[in-house]
């Protein structure tokens, strides 16, 4: 029998990367412990500061806002309705799950929904430009970082905190090393600082296991969607994920080692900044946002078009 | 009449992961489970009765294990 490393007790995690058990009481303890110590590690933010979390309704977004709350930080959410259904009304549901969470524990909730606020929805928007037919993946990730971005300046908060997990730093930075994408090796990082009237962007939970995260969210009863995003489903992330998994099963650490090792090698200079900074010379001429155009960025041109051809 | 009661002693570990079954002898532990059910145990968190157990336990006649997928996609 497994037992808790710190009281004896039989243990409900086994955590094999970190060679180490704990019981229920103990790995509610433990997780937001690291949390702080991984915000002060990387200067993420400070107790005075306001923290935006995005939300989404899933298990890491909505456990990030638990620890920070639990850890006494300043933190109001934000959920971005996509208005996607997939036959499963995922967007509903994430929603509902969302509002349930925060009126519990009588925290502040910001919802934007993208069709009341341009129209159109995000598989809407994605079929009507055309970018990524009936996968509106791109579209989506578009309108998430746009959004999320101008909320957090217009309501004025510092931080701009996000619930990536290991798994999904490890599966990004796995595949821009396939492609040797030298600008997104460079920027991939737990925190981005602010610029060009940008939010500080942040990611608490980056070297925590996704298998971790999850239990957290179940031993605390944080009610998450369990359902995955109808759009998700065959996706590269996903593929990646499984691929280091397997990995990972023959040699415990090995994605917490491919992810920790990255950041190291890259404080230590491994990957130079580009001599051409090529993006964030300009201000969106209608949201104010940085972009590489001259004129607008790529969220308003995609809107512009989108009404121009209504 | 006799095949029936062997049948019913003869219960099996059931393993549920979303819409998808599995059986399993009882006697092994979670972590063989798994492995027969071609599943990685760092995709999945496993509770019998609402309780969370790990890796190295014994599954039991007529157990219901509920996986919970952790992987998603984003
Ligand atoms: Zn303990
Ligand atoms: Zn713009």
């Amino acid at each position: 029998m497994m037992k808790c490393k710190k009281c004896g007790i039989k243990a409900s995690v086994n955590m094999r990367h970190h060679k180490m058990a704990l019981c229920k009481e103990h790995y509610l303890e433990w997780i937001p412990e690291q949390t702080e110590r991984f915000i002060k590690k990387y200067e993420m933010f400070k107790r005075e500061e306001k923290i935006l979390v995005a939300v989404s309704g899933g298990k890491d977004s909505l456990s990030l806002w638990d620890i920070l709350i639990r850890l006494g930080y300043q933190a109001d959410g934000v959920y971005l309705g996509l208005g996607i259904d997939g036959g499963v009304e995922y967007s509903h549901e994430s929603q509902k799950l969302t509002e349930q969470f925060a009126q519990q524990r009588n925290l502040k909730l910001h919802i934007v929904d993208v069709e009341k606020e341009y129209g159109q929805s995000i598989p809407m928007l994605a079929e009507k430009t055309h970018r990524g037919y009936g996968k509106p993946c791109s579209v989506c990730g578009l309108a998430k970082r746009h959004e999320m971005n101008r909320i957090a300046r217009d309501l004025g908060y510092d931080v701009l905190a996000t619930g990536h997990n290991l798994d999904d730093e490890a599966a990004v930075l796995f595949g821009n090393t396939l492609s040797w994408e030298g600008t997104y090796l460079q920027r991939q990082s737990p925190v981005l600082a602010e610029s060009n009237g940008l939010a500080r962007k942040v990611k608490p939970l980056c070297r925590f296991y996704e298998r971790d995260m999850a239990a957290y969210a179940m031993l605390s009863g944080i009610e998450y969607i369990y359902e995955e995003c109808p759009f998700s489903v065959g996706s590269t992330s996903i593929y990646y994920k499984e691929m280091l998994n397997q990995l990972e099963n023959q040699r415990p650490g090995a994605k917490l080692t491919f992810y920790l090792r990255f950041l190291e090698a890259k404080n230590s200079g491994l990957f130079a900044q580009p001599i051409a900074v090529e993006f964030a010379t300009h201000l969106c001429q209608k949201c104010g946002q940085p972009t590489s155009a001259p004129d607008l960025c790529s969220f308003c041109r995609m809107i512009e078009k989108v009404s121009l051809e209504n | 009449m006799v095949e029936w009661r062997l049948k019913e002693i003869n219960l099996a570990v059931k393993l549920i992961l979303r819409k998808q079954e599995f059986e399993v002898r009882p006697g092994m532990t979670l972590l063989s489970a798994l492995k027969k059910c071609n599943i990685l145990p760092e995709s999945v968190l496993a509770t019998r009765e609402g309780e969370m157990i790990e890796e190295d336990e014994i599954l039991k006649d007529g157990d219901i294990i509920k996986l919970v997928a952790v992987i998603s996609g984003g």
